[in-house]
C-alpha cells in the first residue's frame, strides 16, 4: 500500500467508510445537514472548518457516540445498528483518538493499554501485555508503563491513548483534534506518531487545524461550514486554491495564528 | 437513676437491635440502591423512567408515614410481617432512594470522557460502568453513602412510634415508667452518637484508603 516515489500512502479503492446524507440534531439546532463522506481503505482525511461547524459530531457520529436523526453510515460493509452489543463489536474495529484523552484515571498505562484487548477482544493476557509494551515503545512512552495517567505530560498522555486505540487493531482511526490540548512543544511528538501510522496505511479520518500534518500524510481534505461539507481536494489544492470564499475566510483566520 | 442503672442491660439490648436494623436497612437499601442507580444511568428509557419515579416518591414522604402505611396499611391488604421485618423493609426500601441519589451523584462525578473512551474501545454499556464508571465513583460515594447509613441509624428510631422495641422504644417505656426523662433519653442520645461518630471515622478511613489506590 506504500507509494515507492514518495513514501505516502495510496487508497486502495475499497470503501471502508460510508457517511450518507446524515442529518444530526440537537434541539432545534441542526449540527449536520446532509453530509456525505466515503474513505477508501488506506485513505486519511483530514476535516477542517471554524470552531461549532460540525467537525467533532461528523467524528461522534461515525462510531456513533452521538445517534443521528436520519441518514446512514456503513461502515465495513455494515450500516452501524442501534445501541447494544452488535454496535460495540462493531465499535471495538474503529479506534477514536480524544482532545482531551480521556485515559482511564484509576489504571496504570499499560492496564490502558491492555484493558480493551483483553475485556473486549479476549486476548489472553500474556499476549495483550507483550502487544501492549510494543505498542507503547513504538509510539516513545515504554519506560511509563506502571505510571497513571495523572503523572504523565498531555503528549505523553495521548500517545498512550493512540496506543491504546491501536492495541484494538482497529480498521479505521478517528482522531477529534489530538493536539490542541498540548502546549506547542508536545504537538510535535503526537503528530510524528500520526505521521507514522499514515505511511504504515492506517485508514485515518483527523479533525486537525495542523496543516503541516495534512501537507505531510492528508490524502483529501475535507472543509466543513454549519455542518455541510462544502469542500473537499488534495491538501495541497485546498490549502493554495481553495474554491469557496468560505474557506477562503477560513484559511485566512488560521494563517495569521 | 440508679433504678435505671438497673437497666442497663436492656437500653444495651436495644442499642444492639438499633445496630442491627441499621445494617439490614442499609444491605437492602445498598443492594436496592445499586438495582436503582442501574437503572437511572441505563440507556433504557422506561427503566430509566421507573427509578426517577422511585427516587421522586421516597424522598417525597416522611420515613414515619411510610412505616406507618406499611405496618397498618399492608395488613389491611392481607400482607403482614414480624415488627422488626417490617422496619427493616421499610428503611431499606425508603432509603434506597437516598442510596441510589448517593452513588448516581459519584457516577455523574467521573467525567463523560471515561464513559466515551470506554464505548469507544468496544466495551458494553456493563462493561464500562464495572470496569471504568464505578471503580471511579465509589471513591466519591463513601461520604455520601456514609451519610445515608447515619441517617439509617438515626431513622431506625421511628420503629419505637410502631412498637418496635430497639434504643427508643425502650427508652421510651423506661422513662414512663420512671418519670426521669433526662437520665433515659440522655443515654439513648449518647448511644446514637457513639454509632454516628463510628460510621464518620470508618467512612473517613475507608475514603483515604481509596484515594491512595487510585
Ligand atoms: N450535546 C450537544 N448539545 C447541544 N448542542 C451541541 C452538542 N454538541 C454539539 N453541539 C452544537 O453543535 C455544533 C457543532 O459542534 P461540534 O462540536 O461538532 O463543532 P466543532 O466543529 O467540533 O467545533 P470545535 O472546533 O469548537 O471543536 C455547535 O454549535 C455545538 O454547540
Ligand atoms: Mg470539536
Amino acid at each position: 500500500m506504500v507509494d515507492q516515489a514518495d513514501g505516502t500512502s495510496t487508497p486502495s479503492g475499497k470503501v471502508l467508510l460510508s457517511v450518507e446524507s446524515v442529518n444530526k440534531r440537537f434541539g432545534d439546532f441542526t449540527a449536520l445537514k446532509d453530509v456525505d463522506l466515503q474513505v477508501a481503505e488506506g485513505e486519511v482525511v483530514v476535516i477542517l472548518g471554524a470552531s461549532g461547524s460540525g467537525k467533532s459530531t461528523l467524528c461522534r457520529c461515525i462510531n456513533r457516540l452521538e445517534s443521528i436523526d436520519s441518514g446512514r453510515v456503513v461502515f465495513d460493509g455494515r450500516e452501524l445498528p442501534q445501541e447494544g452489543t452488535e454496535l460495540a463489536r462493531l465499535r471495538a474495529d474503529v479506534g477514536m483518538v480524544f482532545q482531551s484523552f480521556n485515559l482511564f484515571a484509576h489504571k496504570t498505562v499499560l492496564e490502558n493499554v491492555t484493558l480493551g484487548p483483553i475485556r473486549v477482544r479476549r486476548t489472553p493476557k500474556a499476549q495483550a501485555v507483550e502487544e501492549a509494551r510494543a505498542l507503547l515503545n513504538r509510539v516513545g512512552v515504554g519506560q511509563k508503563e506502571s505510571a497513571h495517567p495523572a503523572e504523565l505530560s498531555g503528549g505523553q498522555q495521548q500517545r498512550v491513548a493512540i496506543a491504546r486505540s491501536l492495541a484494538m487493531h482497529p480498521k479505521l482511526m478517528l482522531f477529534d483534534e489530538p493536539t490542541s490540548a498540548l502546549d506547542p512543544e508536545m504537538i510535535r511528538e503526537v503528530l510524528d506518531v500520526m505521521v507514522g501510522l499514515a505511511k504504515d496505511g492506517m485508514t485515518m479520518v483527523a479533525v486537525t487545524h495542523e496543516m503541516g500534518f495534512a501537507r505531510q500524510a492528508a490524502d483529501r481534505v475535507v472543509f466543513m461550514d454549519a455542518g455541510q461539507i462544502v469542500e473537499t481536494g488534495p491538501p495541497e489544492e485546498f490549502f493554495t486554491r481553495p474554491r469557496t470564499e468560505r474557506a477562503r475566510d477560513f484559511l485566512s483566520t488560521i494563517l495569521q495564528h | 437513676m440508679s433504678e435505671i442503672l438497673k437497666h442497663i442491660g436492656v437500653l444495651v439490648g436495644g442499642l444492639g437491635v438499633t445496630v442491627e436494623l441499621s445494617l439490614l436497612g442499609f444491605v437492602g437499601a445498598a443492594v436496592l440502591g445499586i438495582a436503582l442507580t442501574i437503572m437511572r444511568v441505563s440507556p433504557v428509557t422506561p427503566l430509566r423512567a421507573f427509578g426517577t419515579l422511585y427516587v421522586e416518591v421516597f424522598r417525597n414522604i416522611p420515613l414515619l408515614v411510610f412505616l406507618f402505611l406499611f405496618v397498618f396499611g399492608l395488613p389491611d391488604a392481607g400482607i403482614s410481617f414480624p415488627l422488626f421485618t417490617s422496619e427493616a423493609i421499610c428503611l431499606a426500601m425508603y432509603f434506597a432512594a437516598f442510596a441510589c441519589e448517593a452513588m448516581r451523584g459519584g457516577i455523574n462525578a467521573v467525567p463523560v470522557g471515561q464513559a466515551e473512551a470506554a464505548r469507544a474501545l468496544g466495551m458494553t454499556f456493563t462493561q464500562s460502568l464495572r470496569l471504568i464508571i464505578l471503580p471511579q465513583a465509589f471513591r466519591t460515594m463513601v461520604q455520601p453513602l456514609a451519610n445515608v447509613l447515619i441517617g439509617i441509624v438515626l431513622g431506625s428510631s421511628l420503629g419505637a412510634a410502631v412498637g418496635v422495641s430497639e434504643l427508643t422504644g425502650r427508652v421510651q417505656i423506661l422513662e414512663l415508667q420512671y418519670d426521669e426523662p433526662l437520665p433515659t433519653v440522655g443515654l439513648a442520645a449518647l448511644g446514637y452518637v457513639v454509632i454516628t461518630l463510628t460510621i464518620a471515622l470508618v467512612a473517613g478511613r475507608v475514603q483515604k484508603r481509596m484515594a491512595v489506590r487510585r
